[in-house]
């Protein structure tokens, strides 16, 4: 297993150099010169706007500058941000508590999406059933603005219950309702997959055999129904992981969250290439990390599983 | 591949000649060898749900296809003067903030919007399914390759690669190239997710018992191990349609999309956002329509999920 | 509404010039101020674009913590009338030569005097072109200066003794001490000549605010400001200090105000515009500010040359309803330009000669527009480019829906992605349709908003205009050392423009605000900030 596990981080070397250069040629190719965009409504003489592309390297061809990057990056610089922050410091500030937001969306899909999923689906074409799709539904049709704004308003304007935008520091606490506003856009893939995934184990034939033996109802579920479910559900989870860091643009700027979503976005908007390539590159770490778990999570949910060789 | 000793599972599992034998594990020598998909239209068939959803879809389509025979007003004709007034005289659901007609907007949007969905389920499927079968069932390398293929694509920011991919295509913004912008990046989930169950299913009895007959590889993985995994990609599938016909909106309302003229749901959606404190029904009303969409495809996908599944048929 | 009102009396007496458009605060009441002055203000704001150095910002996240940091020769007061604050006097005779000479005992927060050396050092290092600052082009006027090589020390700029300074510009500008306000021109003390890059982090000013502590500046989530005890000009705190809460989203902001999060915000979200007058009521603002929104459509695009399109500019300005746009699209919140410039800003007219071009006259449009198609027909779709990451699509629909259903031609708006492309494409002239243009005035001068855009050859004159009998009477306003004088000359080039339509005047942006219960005397300067330093807050 040690060396399944060494295996698939070394892969980490090829994918981060492709995907480095592949970002900072995209931030590159985007249309428009990002210093010109510093003037605002102001047109600059040229001479002034040379002196300043200089300032950013930016005058140098492509792969000059992708070049500096990755030379800055294996002696632990990273280039600075145009407000004159070092791009470090930035990752620094802000990962922790978009991880933070992250996790805790996460923890709400696991618990509510999967709950409900799974009721869903031992109750086929229920009740209850039919009221989750329609939530699903509206979940799914309606912005994540909307969504947000919705229960910013009611939730922490009127009752009062949550701090309206997350406070200095971005406490645990005031992070639970834009957790749960982004967790909203994922609601229906979670519940959905974790239904469809229930009905198909609930009709297997160890499951059948686990009830001829006369196991109850209450065992076979959460040990036999719920566990061999739970593969497709784990996979996405740990995919939308990414998008839930990455993603949470809308969220992150109704509430206010100092993440890594709202960073990144002004960041490519701006045209500013080693703050997101930085960005993208810890983005990619994790993915490898987070999806290396779940390939590990497997053999446990399901022995028949093992390591590839 | 050891297969005479079966993977130790936590509880007992009786041997197969102590189980009971129900219906579908019997099989009937003299009867016509059984196709899966054919099986499977002749269960659709009796299904009520199969043709409300399927009757749904086909307006849906007729409305794309031909929005006149639905409104005479010109959707594009717009009038401050007329801006948010209710429904009323001409206008059956009424006036969004620009003055045009919601009614008519939503019958003309149908096209691009039904089409983006159309198109990028269908390439996430298509993708997906490649990506995440064949790195699945082969494993080793290939899996290697094609799974961190997808987790660079996956680790591009969406607004970057749209911003980019659009600005190369800006002379061909058209509902292709914007649901290729889509699709190129959203189908990482899907072949993950399609990985995870082909990983699972390839240990199972029927793919041993396959192997054990000298069926090849390819074949197997074709007839039996695909069929058996498909639910999931389905489940992603129906609801693709929806985040795809929301992300050509997010990508239009950025300036990377379809030309404003273009009308869609999605169009009309983010644009009534800030008109959420004062005039709901702008932005209600296109989600509706989105939601019934996204409704008749989930219930498709469904029916066509339990047609496939054989057990969950025979419990019927 | 009732705010409404007060705004366009306010206008009108703009007209009659005199200046006064605080009435609609609760400030104008004259109550002797009341609360804690320890008490910490919290309001909005954006994390700055750039390092916190006077002449390398000009955007207004920076911008509103450097005006609290810093204190310039002169401040603008509420009605943007110019006050002495670090200066005792400034004089000239000719326009062109001004002799500054400073307060005694003026001092940074760090003990260091404030001297002449602090302005002119600071001045040259913001000039010279090897430093790239943002903000040089401030500088230009000055004489010795270049962008062609660097200038160390410009030949204008020649300290008398330690606290008096002359000034010397290329050509006679009546209106330069009007400019001196405006954070480029703010001093530096002598230690952050030591290591610029870490004083931008941690600045050391001279205004009525200071950082709280070393690393105040907490990127991305806000900077504490504490009062400066030792300023002594006229913009002394009446409350203990700033907090200034950064905001991605404007939303948020209004959010936290409706959550008492917030004393004061200087913004608001689109989504409010309609409501945001009934629920704060006399706790709002809606008051004509110094930014001007237009369109600009460029003499080389096709059909838009010559006197076709003289013309068709018109007969666009016609068919536009900026009455309806300002009400329905913005909920009143934008005022319909009367002119060129800003109702805030001395001189400003409704009266001018030629401003009927910017009356809603459908049947005048078509009108016109078949007079130019009499000169050559019309083809083609007419398209106004913007930014798409800037919330103005549904403006520039509107007007494209006007123009489309008016002149019965197809009209609609053209969006770029990010603004770096739109200006990208305006800047290299690569842009083939018409364009958005805003300008906000750096300072409160007729000059500000004419001079760069549509002088010949002058930096921000986007559309390539030029007429040289607009260059002169520019030229012999600036250079008249009247007022009035000037004012009149202001006022007559802009006759010209009217004529010339080189951008298509649309309307005038105002200040959008609104406070909480627990602050008062919130009033709201020329620049749509609040005049911070004066609000006072109760403490419950």
């Amino acid at each position: 297993m040690a060396g399944y596990i060494l295996r698939r981080l070394l892969q980490a070397i090829p994918v981060l150099l492709g995907t480095t250069f592949l970002i900072y040629f995209m931030v590159f190719a985007m249309p428009g010169d990002p210093i010109v965009a510093l003037f605002g409504e102001k047109t600059p003489p040229p001479q002034v706007l040379e002196a300043v592309r200089e300032r950013y390297n930016l005058d140098k061809p492509f792969i000059v500058q992708y070049l500096l990057f990755l030379g800055g990056i294996f002696q632990g610089d990273l280039g600075i941000s145009f407000s004159g922050e070092p791009v470090s410091d930035i990752l620094a500030r802000t990962f922790p508590v978009t991880l933070r937001l992250a996790l805790l969306s996460t923890l709400f899909l696991m618990v509510g999406g999967i709950l409900i999923g799974l009721i869903s689906g031992l109750r086929k074409g229920g009740i209850f059933d039919a009221s989750a799709l329609v939530v699903s539904l509206i979940l799914i049709s309606l912005p994540i603005f909307v969504i947000g704004f919705v229960a910013q308003f009611v939730f922490a304007i009127q009752l009062g219950w949550f701090r309206t935008t997350v406070g200095p520091g971005a406490p645990w606490g005031d992070l639970v309702l834009p957790a749960i506003v982004l967790a909203a856009g994922s609601f229906a893939q979670i519940v959905r997959l974790t239904r469809s995934s229930v009905i198909e184990t609930d009709g297997q034939d160890f499951v059948r055999t686990a009830a001829s033996k006369g196991l109850s109802r209450r065992r076979i579920v959460p040990v036999h129904i719920l566990r061999n479910s739970l593969i497709p559900v784990v996979t996405y989870l740990a995919v939308d992981f990414g998008v839930l860091m990455v993603g949470a643009t809308v969220t992150e700027g109704i509430f206010n969250v100092p993440g890594v979503g709202n960073t990144l976005y002004q960041a490519i908007i701006r045209g500013e290439g080693p703050t997101v390539v930085s960005f993208v590159t810890v983005m990619v770490l994790i993915y490898l990390v987070v999806n290396l778990l779940v390939d590990l999570l497997y053999a446990v949910l399901d022995p028949r599983i093992r390591y590839a060789k | 591949m050891p297969s005479n000793t079966r993977p130790s599972q936590a509880h007992y599992v009786a041997p197969i000649e102590e189980t009971p034998l129900v219906a579908i594990d019997s099989v009937k020598a003299e009867g016509k060898p059984s196709n899966l998909w054919t099986d499977a239209w002749r269960d659709l068939r009796k299904r009520p749900m199969f043709w409300i959803s399927a009757v749904m879809i086909v307006i849906l389509v007729i409305v794309a296809l031909f929005p006149t025979l639905f409104t005479s007003v010109d959707p594009r004709y717009c009038q401050l003067s007329l801006s948010n007034q209710g429904p009323g005289g001409d206008s059956l659901l009424g006036y969004n903030r620009q003055g045009c007609d919601i009614f008519a907007r939503i019958i003309h949007g149908t096209s691009t919007s039904l089409a983006v969905g159309l198109i990028v389920s269908f390439l996430v499927a298509l993708l997906g399914v490649i990506f995440g079968a064949f790195s699945g069932f082969y494993g080793g390398w290939l899996d290697a390759v094609l799974s961190r293929i997808g987790d660079i694509f996956f680790s591009i920011p969406y607004i970057l690669a749209a911003v980019v991919v659009m600005s190369v295509f800006s002379q061909y913004a058209n509902v292709w190239t914007i649901s290729l912008a889509i699709g190129a990046f959203a189908w990482p989930a899907t072949a993950r997710v399609l990985r995870a169950e082909i990983l699972r299913v390839k240990n199972a009895d029927f793919v041993m018992a396959a192997t054990a007959l000298g069926v090849s590889r390819f074949r197997i993985l074709l007839r039996h191990v695909l069929p058996n995994s498909i639910a999931p990609v389905l489940v992603i599938t129906t609801i693709s349609l929806a985040s795809a016909i929301v992300a050509e909106a997010t990508l239009s309302f950025l300036g990377v999309g379809l030309p404003s003229t273009t009308m869609s749901w999605g169009n009309d959606i983010s644009q009534a956002q800030v008109d959420l404190r004062t005039n709901p029904q702008t932005l209600i009303l296109p989600s509706i329509a989105l939601s019934v969409t996204v409704l008749s495809f989930i219930m498709l996908g469904e029916v066509i999920r339990d047609a496939l599944d054989p057990k969950a048929r025979a419990q019927r | 509404m009732k705010i409404k009102r007060i705004g366009v009396a306010a206008i009108a007496l703009a007209a009659a010039g005199a200046l006064a458009l605080s009435g609609c605060s609760t400030s104008s009441e004259p109550a002797a101020p009341e609360g804690d002055s320890t008490a910490i203000i919290t309001t909005n704001g954006s994390e700055p674009q750039n390092p916190l150095i006077p002449t390398n910002t000009n955007e207004t996240g920076g911008g509103k913590i450097l005006d609290s940091i810093f204190a310039g020769l002169i401040y603008y007061d509420a009605e943007g009338k110019p006050v002495n604050d670090m200066a005792e006097s400034i004089e000239t005779e000719d326009s062109q030569t001004y002799t500054i000479t400073i307060k005694e005992g003026q001092e940074f927060t760090n003990g260091e005097p404030v001297t002449a050396e602090s302005f002119v050092k600071a001045w040259n290092y913001g000039a010279a072109l090897d430093n790239a600052q943002l903000s040089s082009y401030f500088f230009e006027s000055i004489e010795g200066f270049s962008y062609d090589e660097n200038v160390d020390e410009m030949s204008g700029l020649e300290v008398i003794d330690e606290r008096t300074f002359e000034v010397t510009l290329k050509q006679p500008e009546s209106d330069f001490p009007l400019r001196l306000g405006y954070s480029a021109y703010y001093p530096l003390p002598e230690a952050a000549w030591e290591d610029l890059e870490a004083f931008g982090e941690n600045p050391i000013g001279n205004g009525p605010y200071k950082l709280a502590e070393e690393g105040a500046w907490k990127h991305n989530e806000r900077i504490d400001l504490v009062k400066n005890e030792d300023y002594q000009g006229g913009r002394q705190a009446a409350n203990g200090g700033l907090e200034i809460i950064f905001y991605a989203t404007q939303d948020a902001a209004y959010a936290d105000l409706q959550g008492g999060n917030l004393d004061i915000i200087d913004a608001i979200p689109d989504s409010a515009l309609a409501t945001y007058e009934d629920e704060f009521g006399d706790r709002s603002v809606n008051q004509a500010a110094a930014i001007f929104q237009s369109f600009v459509i460029p003499d080389r695009l096709p059909h838009f040359g010559g006197e076709e399109g003289k013309l068709r500019r018109a007969a666009i300005s016609h068919a536009i309803n900026r009455e309806e746009i300002t009400d329905v699209i913005f909920s009143g919140t934008r005022t319909p330009a009367k002119d060129f410039t800003s109702p805030v800003i001395d001189g400003y007219s409704e009266d001018i000669p030629g401003a009927e071009v910017l009356e809603y006259d459908p049947e005048r449009a078509v009108e016109l527009w078949e007079e130019a198609n009499a000169l050559s027909p019309w083809e083609g779709s007419f398209q106004i480019g913007y930014n798409a990451d800037g919330g103005h699509q549904a403006w520039v629909d509107a007007v494209a829906n006007q123009i489309k259903n008016e002149l019965g031609i197809d009209a609609t708006g053209a969006p770029y992605p990010t603004f770096a492309e739109f200006r990208t494409s305006i800047t290299d002239r690569a842009i083939q349709t018409a364009f958005r243009t805003g300008w906000q005035a750096d300072y409160p001068s007729l000059s500000n908003f004419l001079a760069p855009l549509y002088q010949t050859g002058a930096g921000s004159n986007d559309g390539d205009y030029s007429n040289p009998e607009f260059d002169q009477l520019m030229a012999d306003g600036l250079g008249a050392t009247d007022v009035e004088e000037g004012i009149e000359k202001f006022q007559q080039a802009q006759e010209i423009l009217f004529e010339d339509l080189p951008a298509i005047p649309l309307w005038y942006s105002t200040v959008n605000g609104a406070w909480g219960e627990q602050v008062e005397n919130v009033e709201f300067g020329w620049n749509s900030v609040p005049l911070y330093y004066q609000v006072t807050k109760s403490e419950e």
